[in-house]
């Protein structure tokens, strides 16, 4: 297949893994922000090949997973509003909240869609006219540009009954709380793939400046994936801090322009409520003034209990990075893909989840 | 989310596309890279295609990468 068979090469991946156990020296802990690149290392078994002078810890990056269960609550609040449809990605669905998850409300009566694109929410709202369609807005800058374009499709079309909870997270607000913690000692970050393609490289280069740290996006084949290590390996051993691109073809430092503009013209940088790290300073993304008319927070009275944390899950901790899931004493035993206690258990890209499908006893 | 396969634009209808995701064929939004073109790769997120594939560079990045596993070999 195109662009994938080649950048699974086992002569390139022998090559890059030979440079990099020749080239580190310094014992350097990098951290993959993305839960795509999680997936990824721990599918291809890359942490196992790695020379012992490098850990790998996960960080954030999984949309599903940094949501709140305050916000978690508030979807599920909406979904009992009389005539709302919820339309969402899928792996929210099994996510539980403080009391009920989605799939739980639904099972309860409530109109609850799973969609694949924001795209199939306009159409559901297209075709329901007398209902009101909220989607919930999951997810990094890769995906609020697609739901800026959704809701200038419903203002272009005069669709006035698509509403979107806004939940979207950006990710170097993130990076840079981590990074002022100081919880976890961080020597060379991976950073993601496709929110580097909409935003492009600029933003991680003030990270890389400002703290000192190498910084290199990665694709998701493990060429990609060895090459950005060997890149930030070479960074770290030669004591230079910046930014470079380790997925040249899918990534250019300026991002893309059209989306970024999109994702400008529908919303405005906000505070964001992250599991495990609390409310982070302009780390979200609300609608701006001129498309308030599809704000579901704005729209609806959404009356939500206090939230509440499952006893004895460390999820918040995961996400930092200070905690791996072999610490949490639910891990493999109460908790699991089939009956997750935590949201790193429930999604796809969560740590617990890649930890327990791929991780065997070499993880850590 | 991040489904890193890329996608073969087969036809293009306004901002609205076919495209063969892994011998599967899906209609995807063209809104944020209204420069695609037929026979372009798009990496697809959500539906949208957010980046199209820069063939040269993935050319560019193949050719370092085998002319270092070579060095690398010779020397090992």
């Amino acid at each position: 297949m195109r662009f994938i068979t080649e950048f699974r090469s086992s002569e390139l991946s022998a090559g890059l893994l030979s440079q990099i156990r020749l080239r580190s020296r310094t014992p350097a802990r990098l951290m993959e922000f993305c839960g795509g690149h999680t997936v990824a290392i721990f599918k291809h078994g890359i942490r196992q090949v790695l020379p012992a002078t490098l850990e790998m810890v996960s960080g954030p990056g999984c949309p599903v997973c940094v949501t709140a269960n305050a916000d978690i609550d508030k979807a599920i609040a909406l979904s009992q509003v009389p005539g709302v449809i919820i339309t969402t990605f899928g792996d929210m669905l099994k996510v539980p909240g403080s009391r009920l998850s989605l799939q739980e409300a639904k099972a309860g009566g409530a109109d609850v869609r799973m969609v694949y694109s924001t795209m199939d929410a306009i159409k559901i709202a297209n075709e329901n006219a007398d209902k009101a369609i909220v989607f919930l807005g999951i997810g990094f800058e890769a995906t609020a540009p697609t739901i800026a374009a959704s809701i200038i499709q419903a203002k272009e079309r005069g669709i006035d009954n698509y509403y979107v909870l806004s939940l979207n997270k950006l990710c170097p607000p993130a990076i840079r709380a981590i990074l002022d913690s100081g919880e976890v000692r961080l020597n060379g970050l991976i950073c993601p793939g496709h929110v580097s393609t909409v935003i492009g490289s600029h933003p991680w280069g003030a990270i890389a400046r400002e703290y000192h740290i190498p910084c290199v996006i990665s694709g998701f084949e493990p060429v990609d994936i060895l090459q950005c290590v060997s890149m930030l390996v070479a960074q770290i051993e030669k004591g230079e801090a910046r930014v470079e691109i380790a997925y040249r073809r899918g990534v250019r430092p300026e991002g893309n322009p059209e989306a970024i503009k999109l994702m400008e013209m529908v919303f405005e940088p906000a505070p964001a409520r992250w599991r495990g790290m609390g409310e982070l300073p302009a780390s979200g993304l609300k609608l701006r003034r001129e498309y308030q008319q599809f704000d579901a927070e704005l729209a609806f009275d959404i009356i939500a209990e206090p939230a509440c944390e499952p006893e004895g899950c460390i999820c918040g901790d995961i996400l930092r990075g200070t905690k791996v899931p072999q610490d949490c004493p639910l891990f493999a035993s109460t908790c699991t893909p089939e009956h997750p206690v935590g949201p790193c258990m429930v999604s796809s890209e969560g740590s617990c989840s890649a930890h327990y499908l791929y991780g065997g006893s070499l993880a850590g | 989310m991040c489904l890193a396969i890329p996608a073969l634009i087969k036809s293009i209808d306004g901002l609205e596309a076919e495209a063969e995701i892994g011998g599967i064929s899906r209609r995807i939004s063209l809104q944020l890279t209204p420069e695609a073109r037929v026979g372009d790769y798009a990496i697809v997120h959500t539906g949208y295609a957010i980046s199209i594939m820069d063939q040269e560079e993935a050319e560019e990045t193949l050719k370092i990468l085998g002319e270092m596993a070579s060095l690398v070999e010779e020397s090992g």
